[in-house]
């Protein structure tokens, strides 16, 4: 049968997930962002791990520190995110699917904000 | 299920086919990846309880100290690791390169074999240097 939709129309449908190559495209974007990230801040907690209390809030004061580790918990929780969301994918067919789907937003978002909160009251102290 | 559905014939499936190093990598790609996914609760704890006071980051230190969470500790870091390892090699593929069988296998006995020697060089450092 002739299509009557135009090239234009048929692309910007982005295929049956609706979202084209964006959850590839995040995904292998948050992975290099990951491997950088995530590699210093393993060695900057096992530097810490061994340090006192009062050399984990110096560590945490700085920004370098402060910085990069709001941006490792942001990198990881949208990779994670999505990898979830591929394994549920995957395996879910029955009515458990939605459930987890939703429920694997909100933990990604769970641990955000969190990791966030604990990062910025170690930034600014108190 | 419908009864004409259910007598649809299967593909065959994992249990027909010989198993190979980039199966058992393909699979454990994943398995690290789950367990990453909730073991940032043990991150996160232990940043809220640094960012909550001395008190709070004792008694994290001490639950990080324990022994059986130190094999736990042990466990994360080489999944974090085999993880990463796999990653690499799915940047790899993405440029179109190493996908035959023989490369592809060769990727995959290094993955498994580079993230144990990793992880042990870096446990043995911290045990070494701390």
């Amino acid at each position: 049968m002739r299509d009557m939709r135009t090239p234009l129309s048929r692309v910007r449908g982005k295929g049956s997930a609706h979202g084209g190559t964006e959850h590839f495209w995040q995904q292998r974007l948050t992975a290099i962002s990951n491997l950088v990230l995530i590699t210093i801040f393993l060695f900057v907690v096992i530097s810490l791990s061994t340090g006192d209390y009062a050399s984990v809030r110096a560590a945490f004061a700085n920004p370098v520190i402060g910085v990069g580790a709001a941006l490792v918990i942001v990198s990881a929780c949208v990779h994670m995110r999505l990898g979830m969301q591929t394994i549920i994918e995957d395996y879910m067919h029955g009515p458990a699917k939605w459930p987890l789907t939703i429920g694997n937003v909100f933990f990604a978002c769970l641990i955000a904000g969190v990791g966030l909160y604990a990062i910025v009251k170690m930034s600014f102290g108190g | 299920m419908s009864d004409l559905k259910s007598r649809r014939p299967l593909s065959p499936h994992l249990s027909i086919y010989r198993f190979r190093p980039t199966m058992a990598m393909s699979i454990l790609h994943r398995i690290t990846g789950g367990a990453l996914y909730f073991g940032t609760i043990l991150v996160v704890w232990w940043l809220a309880a640094a960012a909550s006071g001395p008190e709070a980051y004792e008694s994290a230190t001490s639950f990080f100290g324990n022994f059986l969470i130190q094999i736990v500790l042990i466990g994360y870091t080489w999944a974090l690791i085999h993880h990463a390892l796999g990653g690499i090699r799915h940047f790899i593929w993405d440029t179109g390169h190493g996908l035959s069988k023989e490369t592809s296998t060769k990727f995959a006995q290094a993955t498994i074999a580079g993230s144990l020697a990793i992880t042990v060089l870096l446990w043995l450092g911290i045990w070494i240097f701390a």
